[in-house]
């Protein structure tokens, strides 16, 4: 924490919960989706079912999915911007469970790519990702981050971090995640800085690799 | 000497060694933190100075209708008051009331703001600074370093005790803003540290205890209407410090004593909307947005 996270930052109101920390849940959906989102079906929880109305919740996840960051003065207008872009939305109450009381669930789909993740704003602008295609995963945004999915199999732990080590990359966290034993596995990597073309295109040819996404830092506005 | 780091008693005895004010400390600590060089950091804070006066030109300028209802341009009519030749106080007094509730406004209705140190904080510092820096002809190098003084007495207040009203109430939000509002005037007005740590006290002082009690859990009221008591209690400390009052307990005292109290304050009271002014029948219908005025 610095001075900046206490004069700042620079960002569209009314809160850095409701509004701030909704943008950037968009943000990282529309990032990981890798492509202009078509149609997205959002799960209001709790306080953000509640409360969100006012605090402008609806239209800051909209401007986030539409790539708008956190001080856009374009967030108020989100719902037309997102009808002339061709963004079809859809907003309902969802009960996600014990969890954040700032909580949401998107569904999002492209043209090519789909995905489904549920996230919290907990405070000040920061969120957690905490679910991906009914994988549990724990993500803030706050690293550049890779998401590479892959039949669970022996090793490839191993062969990932030998890739990031061979580019000199440092790892910030790294959690591999399965549905079952031999099943369909998720290995998320938050990474100190940006990882090259190269090093994507490496993770891309290892053996059994079916998907790999990357969702850069997020921006926290001014 | 002794202090504990992070503390505003260590800040104050680096800086009276060296014979420096407390932004200087606060600026090299942040270079040194975010390995940017000063020269760039000021310019941040220009930029962030800047979008405060947006966000007040924006607010005084045009009516703000929040979406609730219950925001009706309070701060254009608080303008017009004031343009009137109405000002109890004498138009400074008013530009500061005004100018906290055009920040604190603006944010309400989904404008542009600088959260200082939250969003439903955000009116205090401008109003107090902006104000009294006009008020006394300091130029914009002046206020970059009462900002930093500003932004460094919050992050002493973040380490010790907390800025959040879900954890501390209103006193943690606009309370914490004043009492960086009023340190930063102190060193806007060429005040010692000693006397900035004395400000610090009396502000947070005054306002030990304050509840968070949003109405419909919105940042409206009686949020906006706070910051406005912010700004003006920033400025009485601020005073009392330069006239060399002293406070009976250290800042860090006040802090630390701020965070314990936020501790035990009911959780109806901590930004759950289920206390306090927010348990009240609602102000406004949901259907007419105040546009019934009320009724």
């Amino acid at each position: 924490m610095g001075i900046f996270d206490i004069i700042g930052p620079v960002m569209v109101g009314p809160s850095s919960s409701h509004t701030a920390g909704a943008v950037r849940i968009g943000q990282f959906g529309r990032l990981l989706l890798g492509e202009e989102p078509g149609k997205a079906d959002i799960g209001l929880h709790g306080s953000f079912a509640a409360t969100g109305e006012g605090h402008g919740t609806p239209l800051a996840l909209l401007a986030g999915l539409l790539g708008m960051d956190p001080d856009d003065e374009g967030i108020p207008a989100a719902e037309e911007i997102a009808r002339e872009r061709g963004l079809a939305f859809a907003f309902e109450e969802a009960d996600l469970g014990e969890v954040h009381p700032n909580s949401v669930r998107l569904r999002l789909r492209g043209e090519e790519a789909a995905l489904d993740l549920c996230a919290s704003s907990v405070g000040g602008g920061r969120i957690r990702v905490w679910s991906l295609d009914g994988f549990e995963v724990d993500l803030e945004g706050v690293y550049p981050t890779l998401l590479l999915s892959y039949p669970d199999r022996p090793g490839v732990l191993a062969m990932v971090t030998t890739i990031l080590s061979n580019a000199g990359m440092n790892i910030a966290t790294i959690k591999a995640h399965r549905d079952s034993r031999g099943g369909q596995a998720l290995m998320t990597v938050e990474l100190d800085h940006t990882p090259g073309a190269g090093v994507i295109n490496a993770l891309r040819h290892l053996p059994n690799m079916e998907q790999i996404r990357f969702v850069p830092r997020l921006g926290f506005g001014g | 000497m002794g202090q504990n780091p992070g503390t505003l008693a260590a800040y104050r005895a680096a800086a009276l060694e060296r014979g420096v004010p407390l932004s200087a400390v606060f600026l090299e600590e942040e270079a040194a933190h975010s390995g940017r060089g000063p020269q760039d950091l000021e310019r941040v804070m220009r930029e962030r100075i800047r979008v405060m006066r947006q966000s007040a030109a924006r607010g005084l300028g045009n009516p703000q209708m929040s979406r609730s209802g219950l925001i009706r341009g309070g701060a254009h009519r608080m303008a017009a008051w004031m343009d009137g030749g109405n000002a109890l106080l004498g138009p400074a007094f008013s530009r500061l009331v005004a100018t906290a509730l055009a920040v604190a406004e603006v944010n309400a209705c989904m404008g542009r703001i600088v959260a200082a140190p939250t969003a439903g904080a955000c009116g205090v510092l401008p109003a107090a600074l902006f104000t009294v820096a006009d008020e006394r002809g300091r130029d914009e190098d002046d206020l970059v370093r009462a900002f930093f003084t500003a932004g460094g007495i919050g992050l002493v207040i973040e380490r010790l005790a907390s800025l959040s009203g879900a954890e501390g109430g209103c006193q943690a939000e606009v309370g914490s803003a004043s009492a960086m509002a009023a340190g930063g005037l102190v060193e806007l007005l060429g005040g010692s540290p000693v006397q900035v740590d004395h400000a610090v006290a009396f502000a947070l002082a005054n306002v030990l205890g304050l509840v968070c009690d949003p109405v419909k859990g919105l940042v409206e009221v009686p949020c906006v209407y706070r910051n406005t008591m912010g700004a003006a209690n920033a400025v009485a400390a601020a005073e009392l410090a330069l006239a060399g009052v002293e406070s009976a307990f250290d800042a860090d005292q006040v802090i630390e004593t701020m965070g314990k109290i936020g501790r035990r304050i009911p959780e109806e009271f901590r930004e759950t909307a289920r206390g306090g002014l927010a348990a009240l029948p609602s102000p406004v219908c949901d259907s007419c947005r105040g546009g019934c005025g009320g009724a």
